[in-house]
């Protein structure tokens, strides 16, 4: 008994060591493998762009040559990387205050027994595929675009505005635009900037709003002067992360966004984005072409903008993902 | 406000202050309808997808969608036989529960490693930003990159690249919820194991995967109801196929893509058979994502 017991327990002892040695350098290593595939993904999309970096240098960023005809190839990626931008930007713009109602609904006014489904409805409407809302933009959307806002008085009145009227006039009128590639990215992003702004609004202590409302505060006065400035961060956080997910967007605005290698100078114009311009020409691009290459060039260009834009996303957030 | 009370005073006071408190009220009433009406908006963003999918979508849907594969279109030929997805839906089944196979071991020790090794490391800091940057980063970069490592060197569209480019989508979804379910356990009831004389290991996988084992299950669910939609990488891996095939090796079909080349080819009957196609893999999404949120539920 006395000289067994301590051999027993080394046994296990030693065989529990090995096992923990084993299992922790497993987890480890998925870990380590996390991070080789973001390299990975690095630099395979730079090598692959570098012939194209080298034939047209550093302006290929703002060159808005596009020509795939063999003979008098020439490729630049400034319209696509603008319409990029723009597209999301403007669907920021228009998901941001409609992200903000639904999340201040779902906090503050909605009764109790409503919460929950309409919270779960949103959450639907982040989980439907992005080509259903491409589909759904080009069939639905696009036509009431095209009928009733470019082509009805919104749109004439828009045009007719003095100084920025060019903006909304447009020789093109089949409705598929950068208007409508925003306007359905908004719809997409929509869910996850109100889902962010649910969560946070949901942290603020009870105390400051009972506080504020005890001074006779009305509720749109608590949440502008309790409410947003106690999560504030957190609030931005939530719209870069929408911002991150828009830049990247690809099936959706295939759809709708037109796809013409022009510059968008009225918002009912088509463009294109890095995303979708990949999506339409890679398949059919040759290998080792320089076509190919610009379009990899692209692609490390679009994941350099939504690493950015996604890390100060989580930078933002980091107080809320702590708690 | 005033700080003077003259004898006249207190009736404009009560005038300003009656001006102030309906102006007050006003803004109050505006914002909250605003609130109102924006979600009402987005509820009927959601109902018009749903409504849209199942007037367009049932319109082809019929028993050759499931049985039969790809045939050309009967436009213009009321005598040829109409086609079903049968070759995309086996084609999804397969990339996605192989996808699922591969992707979701590989999160669930990143989601341990992260809640039970690394909290505060370096490393573990570093790796929980890169996976939450892959979650979120544009699924056809991962596409590109596939296309670069995997079909290049194969030498054409396949079935495996698919896989391994739907696998990377898995891998920072379970991440994800991995650590955050470990992360909701109790120290004491590690502590209780840990005293009893186990080994880390097993106190991990017979007790911590055991209390969170729901959590688990449903990030693994919102993973394939994730990828089950994904599109863009798929375009640029296993491209596409027209017959029912098991050649991993060889492009291979899969719903979103057969529904995005046909709903852009132009023939009114393919386009409804995308539409059909549409209809199932919403309906798959957003079961799944229901039954993931309800199982999260019952158990909190």
């Amino acid at each position: 008994m006395g000289t067994t017991a301590p051999a027993a327990a080394s046994v296990r002892g030693s065989s529990g060591r090995v096992g923990d040695v084993i299992f922790e350098w497993m987890c480890r290593g998925a870990g380590i493998l996390v991070l080789l595939l973001l390299g990975g993904i690095i630099i395979t999309l730079f090598v692959g762009g570098l012939p194209a970096l080298r034939q047209f240098g550093i302006s290929f960023i703002w060159s808005t040559e596009w020509d795939p005809v063999e003979g008098r190839e020439e490729f630049g990626g400034g319209i696509a990387i603008l319409g990029t931008i723009v597209a999301s930007l403007l669907a920021i713009i228009m998901a941001v205050p409609l992200a903000f109602g639904v999340a201040f609904f779902l906090t503050e006014l909605a009764p109790g027994w409503l919460k929950r489904p309409v919270g779960t409805a949103i959450e639907l409407l982040a989980a439907i595929p992005s080509i259903i809302y491409g589909m759904w933009g080009l069939f639905v959307i696009v036509p009431i675009i095209q009928g009733y806002i470019q082509l009805g008085w919104i749109g004439e009145a828009l045009a007719e505005i003095p100084g920025i009227g060019f903006l909304f006039a447009s020789n093109s009128f089949t409705g598929t635009s950068l208007f409508a590639a925003a306007l359905v990215l908004a719809i997409m992003i929509l869910p996850f900037i109100a889902a962010t702004m649910r969560d946070v609004f949901d942290q603020v202590p009870a105390v400051f709003k009972e506080s504020a409302y005890g001074l006779g505060a009305t509720r749109w006065e608590v949440v502008r002067n309790v409410v947003l400035p106690y999560t504030r961060t957190s609030v931005v956080g939530g719209i870069m992360l929408g911002l991150g997910r828009a830049l990247g967007e690809t099936m959706a605005v295939t759809f709708v966004i037109g796809n013409a290698n022009r510059i968008a100078v009225s918002i009912f114009d088509p463009t294109t984005t890095i995303a979708s311009v990949v999506a339409m020409e890679f398949p059919e691009s040759l290998t080792g072409s320089l076509q190919q290459s610009s379009l990899l060039l692209l692609g490390f260009l679009l994941f350099v903008i939504s690493f950015v834009v996604l890390a100060i996303s989580r930078y933002l957030l980091r107080s809320k993902l702590k708690s | 406000m005033s700080t003077t009370f003259t004898p006249s005073a207190p009736v404009r006071n009560a005038d300003v202050a009656g001006g102030l408190a309906r102006r007050r009220k006003i803004a109050d009433a505006a914002v909250r309808w605003f609130c109102i009406g924006a979600t009402i908006l987005a509820l009927v963003f959601l109902a018009s997808i749903i409504v849209t999918l199942l007037w367009r979508g049932l319109e082809a849907m019929d028993l050759t969608i499931f049985t039969d594969e790809f045939r050309p279109t009967t436009y213009g030929d009321p005598s040829a036989q109409k086609g079903g997805l049968l070759h995309a839906i086996t084609g999804s089944l397969m990339m996605v529960s192989l996808a699922t196979l591969i992707g979701t071991p590989i999160g669930l020790l990143v989601g341990t490693y992260l809640s039970e090794y690394a909290r505060g490391s370096a490393l573990g800091n570093a790796v929980r930003f890169v996976s939450d940057v892959l979650l979120s980063a544009p699924s056809i970069l991962i596409g590109l990159f596939i296309y670069q490592l995997v079909v290049l060197p194969m030498g054409g569209f396949s079935g495996i690249a698919g896989v391994l480019s739907l696998a990377i989508i898995v891998i920072p979804v379970v991440v994800r919820t991995t650590e955050d379910m470990l992360s909701l356990i109790p120290n004491t009831l590690r502590e209780a194991v840990v005293g009893l004389g186990a080994p880390k290991w097993k106190m991990i996988i017979l007790v911590c995967y055991k209390a969170a084992i729901a959590g688990i299950v449903t990030g693994v669910l919102l993973a394939i109801a994730r990828i089950a939609g994904e599109t863009a990488p798929l375009l640029l891996t296993s491209f596409g196929n027209n017959v029912v095939s098991g050649a991993m090796t060889r492009a291979m079909a899969s719903l979103p893509v057969t529904i995005y080349q046909q709903a852009n080819s132009g023939y009114p009957d393919l386009i409804a058979i995308a539409w059909s196609g549409a209809l199932i893999v919403t309906l798959g999404v957003l079961l799944i994502n229901i039954a993931a949120r309800a199982l999260l539920r019952n158990r909190g």
